[in-house]
């Protein structure tokens, strides 16, 4: 163990918060044993298994940690597009869809950027239409060129911009490379979910848009934002920024990743469905989860490739 | 465990188990409601290649040799590579659909699979059909029923199979999947009965959405 490498050190921090969160969560169960604890308890659960992963994910050689993120937009995509409303005429154009998600981790692998910011905005954008109209069913046509491309550019596109900053180079005069601004966004993105979430419940008052998301509220917002903020300092030691910078940054980060949650609300709503699906104990679908990285990815990595490259 | 058993185990063990979880992401309801042991009729709606799949891979693979899904021979059998895949990875029953005599009567090979003590799995559909809806019930199971009644059937509902594989594609596009199981039960009463209580059984696993 090299304690000196920001990610072991990041790693070791996160390892103190879910061993507090548990005794803590142990304790309560304890103390109340008549309350019903088991959704706080799947949550905890749930949080080990993500944090270990992700961990794993960032700790192997490259190749096989882009996997996983391959992983992550595969399985997003797919909660998405099962609740999509399909024709069977869209058959062909979803198999092209659901192939551009190893294509577009490949150009990450390469290290080909000009590909990687290419490839779906252009290549799949004009490529689907023409696989659609190749099925000869006009009815329907605009919906699914549309709902098939947006897909493909939250989840896929967007998503994989965690997995070229798993590769960016170190900068130079710091400590921080990819694997630590990874590290960095990541966890500002989850500890302003949860933290939202603690504001909300505790404060929350106003709602912001009560008929997309009515657990949103300006309090929780806020405060979540803000505290995420000040607790983002504290993980500085992965990033070249300056103080005040990382403040800067946290920002971007935690309104970005509200965006993110507040869209991928809407379209829950306009499925009709609470969950993208069920495969994270006590945090719903893959969806459920990284929505507000659809958007905080994409964000800060072109902040970074802007101002440090 | 004969070459063909140890195929088709293994090729579920390696490829179809961690395809249909890792790629498709099969779900299962009711699974609770399989039985221990066999014999049972398992009937379910039909719109895919997936079907068959996805309920073969519910059971523990050493169980698979005593599964035998009742398969078209006219379909099955179309050709020697067809026949082979078929027989080795599916342990298929081929009977004939069309222009039966005597000899093709399906009714004697599947009652002689049940008192053998296998199981069967059976599309009553008698084909796949869009996905959309169930088609009416044809009463080749029920006639099964009549003659072998103690033998319990377990109705199934599969959702998504006819999206991810519809019929004449080959590539399946991953939507997730479920299996509906349904309480395993005995059939009784008139022809006509059966096979309507049978649709009727699989349609409310239909409606059953949680």
């Amino acid at each position: 163990m090299d304690l000196k490498n920001p990610v072991w050190q990041m790693g070791l921090i996160v390892l103190g918060v879910l061993v507090v969160a548990s005794i803590v969560v142990l304790a309560l169960r304890l103390a109340k044993p008549q309350k019903n604890f088991s959704e706080l308890t799947a949550r905890v659960w749930g949080w080990w298994i993500m944090v270990a992963l992700f961990f794993g994910a960032i700790a192997v050689p490259n190749k096989i940690g882009l996997i996983f993120f391959a992983f992550l937009s595969f399985w997003a995509l797919k909660e998405y597009v099962t609740l999509l409303k399909t024709r069977p005429a869209d058959h062909r154009a979803l198999v092209w869809a659901f192939l551009a998600v190893p294509l577009q981790y490949l150009w990450v692998e390469e290290n080909w950027y000009g590909m990687f910011v290419l490839f779906i905005p252009v290549y799949m954008f004009l490529w689907l239409p023409m696989r659609l109209v190749l099925a000869r069913e006009t009815t329907g046509f605009v919906a699914a060129a549309s709902q098939i491309q947006w897909g493909l550019m939250a989840f896929v596109f967007g998503l994989s911009h965690l997995a070229m900053l798993l590769i960016w180079p170190a900068i130079p005069g710091t400590a921080a490379n990819g694997r630590t601004l990874l590290l960095f966004l990541v966890f500002v993105v989850e500890i302003s979910d949860v933290l939202q979430y603690c504001w909300g419940k505790t404060l929350g008052r106003t709602k912001i848009i009560p008929t997309v998301s009515p657990n949103k509220t300006w309090e929780g917002f806020l405060g979540g934002i803000i505290t995420t903020s000040l607790v983002s300092l504290s993980l500085r030691f992965l990033t070249p920024f300056a103080p005040l910078e990382t403040i800067g940054v946290a920002l971007l980060i935690t309104i970005a990743g509200f965006f993110g949650g507040a869209v991928m609300s809407a379209v829950k709503r306009d499925f009709g469905v609470k969950d993208f699906g069920t495969l994270i104990p006590g945090h719903g679908g893959m969806l459920d989860r990284v929505d507000s990285l659809c958007y905080a990815a994409p964000i800060f990595f072109h902040y970074v490739r802007y101002f440090y490259s | 465990m004969t070459a063909r058993d140890f195929a088709q185990i293994t090729f579920f063990t390696v490829i179809l188990r961690p395809f249909l979880a890792l790629f498709i992401g099969l779900r299962v309801r009711g699974r609770e409601h399989l039985p221990k042991n066999g014999p049972f009729i398992l009937i379910a709606n039909h719109s895919s290649h997936l079907d068959t799949v996805s309920l073969l891979s519910l059971f523990p693979p050493r169980e698979l040799p005593k599964l035998r899904p009742v398969a078209a021979a006219d379909y099955f059998q179309r050709n020697k590579f067809v026949s082979l895949l078929s027989r080795t990875c599916f342990n298929i029953l081929p009977i004939a659909r069309k222009g039966l005599t005597p000899d093709t009567n399906p009714l004697p090979l599947m009652e002689a699979a049940l008192r053998s003590g296998q199981s069967l799995i059976i599309f009553p559909e008698g084909t796949r059909g869009t996905g959309e809806d169930i088609a009416r019930f044809h009463s080749g199971v029920t006639h099964l029923i009549e003659k072998c009644p103690d033998v319990p059937v377990l109705p199934a509902y599969l959702v998504n199979m006819g999206r991810s594989l519809p019929k004449g594609e080959w590539i399946p596009v991953p939507f997730f999947c479920e299996v509906r199981i349904g309480q395993p039960r005995r059939f009784t009463g008139t022809r006509r009965e059966i096979t309507t209580a049978l649709e009727t059984a699989v349609r409310e696993l239909r409606e059953t959405n949680a």
